[in-house]
């Protein structure tokens, strides 16, 4: 075979080889394009499954792990929990709307597939700085994308995160969660099992869209990407809203043997999972399958990324009973095939056979690889960085109110009112919270969802960056009144095959994974997005923690925001002499360098646990986590959600730009009612966490003094310069 | 009392409505199947929100010619309550059941938010357990929520005090910094010159309940029982 044909379709020399040796044969190029779509890094992990090995993905009340469309937890009564976190990072690079779209679509197809019904939708996003055009365009453009298509489904986009980075510029990051809610047993698998078994293609025709975007997702951008354009498909809601609606139904009437979203790499990607899993083969007569247009060939048919289809394996004899539900929705499903004992992928047109390759050759005989780790070399520099010699900067006032209008700091408004975060009467907590939560209908309880992830600190240093991103998922959920239960990762990275990548994405995952241990919340699923890079630079190491967590009684429920004049506020934790990775630096002395915090897991569970103790005793009023900003930015804004000010004296003995805007994790603000603060001190001595009474509720100014400094800020001008931040840049 | 909740492909409001009419006033509800003909004997008719049909080609504008809006259209005209929110409100200015259009927001954008409106009208079957010019909480969540009718119109349903809600700030004054989409005479619903048939923007099924961060939405549906049970039941 020619070598750039196979060049073509991303494989290697090696792995074309590979290919050969397997087949016994020459592959025919229709064959070849299912292994370069199936073998690309999106599809098969090629380069971080042995990393991704090491997280935790167990525990008593995880019902499925990681290798299913999402992961499933237990939370009581019957009831489970699907969600999972996925990229659509390179389509939404390219074209916004629909790439952004048909990214919130492809999550909850994940989600219903396992027989959950979407309940909330969240999204975490890095653009360039707001500042450029290119950078507005993008951002506006994902924002509507996720409204568009979140808002017509009717699934409510409860929370986010939106970081603003020179790294993210041509390499915008969309990552979007999805949750779903199911009884026990419900829960529907991506497995063909039984041969005979019919096999059915749903959902809208195949048209050419999206051809080769699995592959398309595994390079790095360049001047040559905007041709891309066709390789990003168009979503339609409307259509995954009826889908969505008869796979539900169908999946109650238990004749379903197994589901599967067609996303990556569609037809073949969803036909041979579910074959391998299941460690059958499957047959399919793509003449059979609707198209959008006519002459499509077999390549196309098999790799078009066309959204809104599903493939499903249906008991035999009960065809009709399913027909019958997708025709009431108005579906059409086809009967393309069907399962085979034979291990074999067996792809015919009519009569004819256009490729054949067994299942798990697709899948588990994928190679793998161990690229070379090494340290990047800007790292010894920037954390080697002297924060000493820093001038003090002594207008603290001042930096407080540029750090609240930073983007990336200041409210989300602009993004989430553009989101209906209400359908469903179920958001108890709505965006702009550390977590939001949603209540469970029948229930006096409620999950707590949350998604966050610093960069800088994965940066400079990735193990304590992975770490780090798990602790505060948790903690935002801590804060919100939840236990924390389990976790969805999505880790955006740039090119593997470059160590100093390599290097990043092996320890930032071995951070995670450590976290996760400590703090008992296993990874239940999620994804990889690797080659973020432009013109050879690659993103900041992105790792994104999405994290679930149990609401018992819906009296613990808590928010942010200060409670009532003269309650008394109390830090939980310490606060070090950390400004390394700050906010702060690089906000203010546009420096990104030093040491990411440090975080001593044992005292961050001490935290959270004592945290979630006086929120669970009806104890603490609010509770909000320290995090970009430090301690001043948190008090702002714990002042800012409950429009009222506060008086407090920050006495620590180091340096007032640290007590203030330093970064050390594990702390947690939180308000007492003025007449229980004998019982919650005496509740902190027995949990042995450290604390501070901070001060006092009350007024319309924050009033921070130190020792020989103090800051006084309007709330009125904190609420200014939060709240219109974004609007206003984006009106530039 | 019997509420019937119609489906349209695309609606995604109606398991909130059966909801609050189910759990909250313990009263009956049932869906209604856009491709049925059937009313199955409700009393009260609700056209929830959501994208019926994509909302493609204009919000409601496909929806109107379902089956079931035969029996609707035939039913209002009896005096049969009936209850648009939202996408319902598009679909019954499209149905030729309530006067004027609705545009997109002045914004361009979808907005989700709590909205004060004024209730302009109180014996009404929607607003009997308000009082005269109360200032109700109710969220909107759409992109095409501008109302506008022509001057003849507007001036019509000024006139007959077919206004019932209007957006309006905390001292209940009607200022154009209250109006969140730029909905003529700021306008969040109107009913038709009968009476019966009430469409509105605000989402007033999305706050019946404290948890949910208010209850004025209940009135709304507290208002309808009262009325039924007042006469039109009898």
């Amino acid at each position: 075979m020619k070598e750039d044909f196979w060049r073509e379709t991303g494989l290697s020399e090696s792995e074309y080889e590979l290919i050969k040796e397997i087949l016994q044969r020459e592959p025919n190029e229709v064959e070849l394009g299912i292994f370069g779509a199936m073998w690309s890094e999106h599809c098969s992990y090629k380069h971080s499954r042995n990393v991704l090995k090491q997280f935790p993905t167990s525990a008593p009340w995880v019902l499925q792990g990681p290798g299913e469309n999402a992961g499933v937890i237990d939370i009581g009564d019957g009831q489970a929990v699907a969600f999972k976190l996925e990229s659509h990072n390179h389509p939404s690079a390219i074209e916004p709307y629909q790439g952004a779209a048909t990214g919130v679509g492809g999550i909850m197809r994940d989600i219903f597939t396992m027989g959950a019904r979407p309940i909330a939708s969240l999204n975490s996003l890095r653009f360039g700085s707001l500042k450029s055009k290119k950078t507005r365009y993008l951002f506006r453009g994902v924002v509507s994308g996720i409204a568009g298509y979140g808002n017509c489904l009717g699934v409510p986009t409860v929370a986010g995160e939106v970081y603003f980075h020179p790294s993210y510029e041509d390499n915008c990051l969309v990552n979007a969660m999805g949750i779903g809610l199911m009884n026990h047993e419900d829960l529907a698998k991506g497995l063909a099992h039984g041969p005979g078994n019919p096999v059915f293609i749903v959902g809208a025709r195949t048209g050419r869209d999206g051809i080769n975007g699995a592959s398309f997702a595994s390079e790095e951008l360049n001047d040559a990407t905007k041709e891309k354009r066709p390789a990003v498909q168009a979503g339609d809601p409307f259509m995954e809203k009826l889908l969505m609606e008869a796979c539900l139904e169908v999946i109650k009437t238990g004749f379903v043997v197994g589901m599967q979203d067609m996303g990556a790499a569609g037809i073949i990607s969803s036909s041979c999972e579910m074959a391998a899993r299941a460690g059958t083969g499957m047959e399919m007569d793509l003449a059979k399958a609707p198209r959008r247009e006519e002459g499509m060939n077999a390549y196309e048919m098999l790799l078009s990324e066309s959204q809104e289809r599903m493939l499903l394996v249906v008991q035999k004899g009960k065809e009709q009973a399913v027909q019958d539900i997708f025709a009431k929705w108005d579906i059409e499903a086809t009967l393309v095939g069907q399962v085979t004992s034979d291990g074999l992928m067996t792809f015919r047109e009519g009569e004819e056979i256009v490729a054949q390759v067994p299942a798990k050759a697709l899948t588990e005989m994928c190679p793998r690889y161990d690229p070379e780790a090494k340290e990047p070399e800007y790292l010894a520099q920037a954390q080697g960085y002297d924060l000493a010699t820093l001038p003090e900067m002594e207008d603290y006032g001042k930096i407080l109110l540029t750090l609240l209008a930073t983007p990336t700091i200041a409210s989300k408004e602009w993004v989430y009112r553009q989101f209906d975060y209400m359908a469903g009467t179920n958001t108890v907590v709505g965006p702009g919270s550390d977590a939001a939560v949603i209540r469970l209908k029948g229930y006096n309880k409620g999950i707590a969802v949350t998604v966050d992830g610093n960069s800088r600190y994965v940066y400079l240093d990735p193990y304590r960056g992975g770490q780090i991103a798990v602790a505060e998922a948790a903690r935002n959920i801590v804060c919100a009144g939840g236990r924390p239960l389990a976790i969805t990762d999505c880790l955006n990275f740039g090119n593997p095959e470059k160590p100093e990548i390599f290097w990043q994405l092996k320890e930032a995952v071995a951070g995670m994974s450590e976290a996760c241990h400590e703090l008992e919340t296993p990874v239940v699923g999620g994804n990889v997005s690797l080659y973020n890079e432009t013109k050879g630079e690659a993103i900041y190491p992105t790792p994104v923690v999405g994290a679930v967590g149990l609401v018992e009684d819906l009296a613990h429920v808590t928010t942010l925001g200060f409670k009532q004049e003269d309650d008394i506020i109390i830090l939980l934790g310490l606060t070090k002499d950390e400004l390394g990775a700050s906010s702060y630096l690089s906000v203010i002395h546009g420096l990104e360098a030093g040491k990411s915090p440090e975080i001593n897991l044992e005292l961050e569970k001490q935290v959270q646990q004592a945290t979630l103790e006086l929120i669970k005793k009806g104890l603490a009023l609010s509770a909000h986590d320290c995090s970009e900003g430090g301690l001043a930015v948190a008090l702002a804004e714990c002042c800012i959600a409950g429009k009222i000010g506060a008086e407090v004296a920050l006495t620590d003995n180091i340096r007032p730009s640290s007590i203030l805007f330093g970064e050390t994790q594990s702390r947690i603000v939180i308000s007492i009612n003025k007449s229980k603060i004998d019982l919650v001190l005496q509740e902190l001595k027995k949990l042995q966490v450290p604390y501070k009474v901070l001060g006092s509720v009350g007024g319309n100014t924050l009033n921070i003094a130190g020792s020989g400094w103090k800051v006084n800020v309007e709330l009125a001008e904190m609420v200014e310069k939060y709240q219109e931040a974004i609007a206003c840049l984006m009106k530039g | 009392m019997k509420f019937g909740i119609v489906v349209f492909p695309g609606s995604n409001c109606e398991a909130d409505c059966d909801y609050l009419v189910d759990k909250i006033l313990q009263e009956q509800a049932t869906y209604l199947w856009h491709a049925d003909k059937d009313l199955k004997g409700v009393d009260c008719i609700i056209l929830p929100g959501g994208y019926s049909y994509g909302n493609y080609l204009r919000a409601g504008s496909i929806a109107r010619y379902a089956p079931i809006m035969e029996e609707v259209m035939a039913f209002a005209e009896k005096g049969g309550l009936v209850l648009g929110i939202c996408n319902g409100f598009q679909i019954l200015t499209e149905a030729g059941l309530l006067p004027g259009a609705i545009i997109k927001n002045r914004s361009l954008r979808f907005q989700c938010e709590n909205t004060l409106l004024r209730v302009e009208q109180t014996n009404t079957p929607f607003t009997n357990a308000c009082t005269q010019h109360e200032v109700v909480k109710i969220p909107i969540a759409h992109e095409e929520g501008a109302y506008v009718a022509d001057k003849e119109t507007l001036e019509r349903l000024e006139k007959e005090g077919r206004i019932v809600f209007r957006y309006c700030n905390e001292q209940s004054e009607i200022t154009p910094e209250a109006n969140p989409n730029g909905s003529l005479n700021n306008i969040a619903g109107i009913m038709n010159v009968q009476g019966n048939v009430l469409g509105m923007m605000p989402h007033p099924e999305r706050c019946a309940e404290a948890i949910l961060g208010g209850v004025d939405g209940e009135k709304i549906f507290r208002s309808i029982l009262a009325w039924w049970q007042g006469g039109a039941g009898r």
